[in-house]
């Protein structure tokens, strides 16, 4: 299918996806659907990476909170609608992952990984020492309740929720077309050191992009919901289960993980608490990569093929 | 103003808190220096440590650098099995790059957040005879909370660094780090080696771990913040090299106390990062490196 055909069926998706919300009265759901397709964004996003690569991106918070930083540094400056915000939260985000990649691509893997591991404890102390954004104390946002849409009004978390629908489709169809870009010229250009930069920068704006209208869904946005750690460990923990050799794993690991983590959450499942379900998470991420390194979606084709 | 005796006593401290740091980054020399497995759990087993220490010293009233001597064979234990996992399900299948550092990160939050849910946020501390205890040397400050730590992190090191020159499965490690292929000549068998070396490693962690909550104040997720300084240390100290190492840890503990007396403590952890990232730039083989 070609990458055109495969956009029309992914908006196709997206617009049934969100015509179905429209449908639900509850906007609690839509609240977790919202959560649920954050880690889908989240996932791809450091698959292009880690998936195509071979690079572990361990500061999935780091590019995630600059995105959510940018729109509170841009909300007190002057206010811009959500969707330049995501251009800004994938801009600066692209850009720290382009510096981060010029640094330390030519290295080995584990230099790169654990330079994204210290990148997020200092950027988390240097916006904790930030006033301008409100330090640890936090920063509040007003979301207004409702907006209008081409004529509608419609609850704010809804158009968050659209807004998030879109960056998947976006998300999961840059995956799909670098994938087969690089089926198509060979394997031998995969280690180079220029595709490699080109997926961390895509990869890092991605994530900027989906940290961008956090602030408005949080609605007060302090370093350590910012910075949580949740988005590294998921990130890496739903490409990992699903599967990291196509676009298919991260968006499977995530609607699986992300629907049971909200699950628990709003049944209080075994009396789930967020530290409860990182434990869960982190069990089953050392469980699939020693007992199924193919993840699920590479289960399910080992069946097929037989 | 830039007082003199400001600064000294700044370096003093950095060079306590430096030595203390060789503690905490001679398990990662071993294991990411010498073996080439990048256990970024480490800082996590340090702090597991820190809670075995604190809890045998509030029920037992134990010292706590002895409790974490009485507890070293335990970890020494956790250590051959994480490594005899490690081994068969990623070296042996030659997959230890990205999935074996996706397995040290899971183990790093299962660790934490076990933690967490054992002992809650609240930050523990080990009462002992020593900790408010100040030496003074003229206008310097030697209090025994941090000369402690100098003086058994030290030891720890040189000891380590005996046994690898000396003794013959000292040597094995070192020579396994060289060229595993050159071990098996000698009928030597280099997992068993390696996996002696990984339990020692994670041994030393154990120690640094009491050795850091005699300093400090300790909770579950402070050890995240050292994961910066101990790889930087190790790489800046040129991988393997302990001596390279122990002089990189006091560069870096004089380098953070100066920072944290002249522009605030806040700035302290940007440093590690800083120099990390710069090493990594411009001499990835450390400062003391074999091999540029």
């Amino acid at each position: 299918v070609s990458n055109r055909v495969f956009c029309a069926v992914a908006f196709a998706v997206a617009a049934a996806a969100f015509a179905l919300s429209l449908a639900v009265e509850n906007e609690f759901y839509i609240r977790a659907a919202f959560v649920v397709l954050q880690f889908l964004v989240l996932a791809t996003a450091w698959n292009l990476l880690g998936g195509y690569t071979g690079y572990v991106n361990f500061g999935t918070a780091a590019f995630f909170a600059l995105g959510a930083y940018g729109s509170v540094v841009m909300e007190k400056l002057a206010p811009l609608p959500i969707p330049a915000l995501v251009l800004v939260g994938g801009v600066v985000s692209g850009a720290v992952g382009l510096g981060m990649g010029y640094l330390t691509l030519r290295l080995r893997g584990a230099f790169f990984a654990i330079a994204t591991l210290a990148l997020a404890v200092v950027l988390q102390t240097l916006i904790t020492n930030w006033d301008f954004v409100g330090g640890s104390r936090g920063a509040y946002i007003i979301a207004p309740a409702e907006i209008e849409l081409l004529g509608h009004r419609i609850g704010y978390i809804r158009y968050l929720f659209l807004v998030m629908l879109l960056l998947s489709v976006i998300a999961v169809a840059t995956a799909r077309s670098i994938e087969r870009s690089r089926l198509g010229f060979g394997f031998a250009a995969i280690r180079d050191d220029e595709q490699a930069l080109i997926a961390t920068t895509l990869s890092g704006a991605l994530m900027g992009m989906a940290g961008a209208p956090y602030p408005f869904y949080i609605t007060y946005l302090d370093p350590a919901s910012g910075f949580n750690l949740n988005y590294a460990v998921n990130s890496i923990a739903m490409p990992l289960i699903g599967g990291m050799t196509s676009w298919v794993g991260p968006i499977v690991g995530a609607l699986l993980i992300g629907t049971i983590q909200q699950f628990a959450i709003v049944t209080s499942f075994l009396g789930a608490s967020p530290a409860v379900n990182l434990l869960v998470v982190g069990a089953l991420l050392v469980a699939f990569v020693i007992l199924a390194p193919r993840g699920i979606v590479g289960m399910m084709a080992r069946h097929k093929g037989g | 103003m830039v007082s003199l005796d400001l600064l000294v006593s700044a370096i003093v401290a950095g060079i306590l808190l430096g030595g203390f740091y060789a503690a905490m980054t001679v398990g990662v020399s071993i294991s990411f220096g010498m073996l080439d497995i990048v256990n970024i759990a480490h800082p996590a087993f340090i702090i597991l440590g820190s809670y075995i220490a604190y809890i045998v010293n509030a029920r037992l009233g134990i010292d706590p650098v002895v409790a974490s001597i009485l507890a070293a064979p335990l970890f020494y234990a956790l250590g051959a099995l994480i490594y005899q996992i490690y081994h068969v399900a990623f070296e042996r299948r030659g997959d230890e790059a990205l999935r074996g550092l996706a397995f040290f990160f899971g183990l790093l939050f299962i660790t934490e957040v076990a933690l967490i849910l054992v002992f809650g946020v609240d930050y523990r501390f080990v009462e002992t005879g020593y900790v408010g205890t100040t030496l003074h040397l003229g206008p310097i400050y030697l209090p025994l909370r941090m000369l402690v730590p100098f003086v058994c992190s030290l030891a720890l090191v040189g000891g380590l660094q005996l046994f690898l020159t000396r003794s013959f499965i000292g040597r094995a490690i070192m020579a396994v780090s060289q060229d595993q292929l050159a071990l098996q000549l000698m009928a030597a068998n280099p997992v068993k080696i390696k996996r002696i070396a990984f339990a020692l490693s994670i041994a030393s962690a154990g120690i640094a771990g009491a050795l850091l909550i005699i300093i400090q104040p300790v909770e579950p997720s402070i050890g995240r913040d050292y994961i910066g300084r101990v790889f930087a240390i190790c790489v800046l100290g040129g991988m393997g090299s302990f001596p390279g190492m122990v002089v990189a840890a006091l560069l870096l503990g004089i380098v953070e106390s100066i920072t944290a007396t002249f522009y605030g403590p806040s700035w302290a952890p940007a440093v590690a990062f800083g120099c990390l990232l710069l090493t990594l730039a411009f001499r990835p083989a450390g400062i003391l490196g074999r091999h540029a």
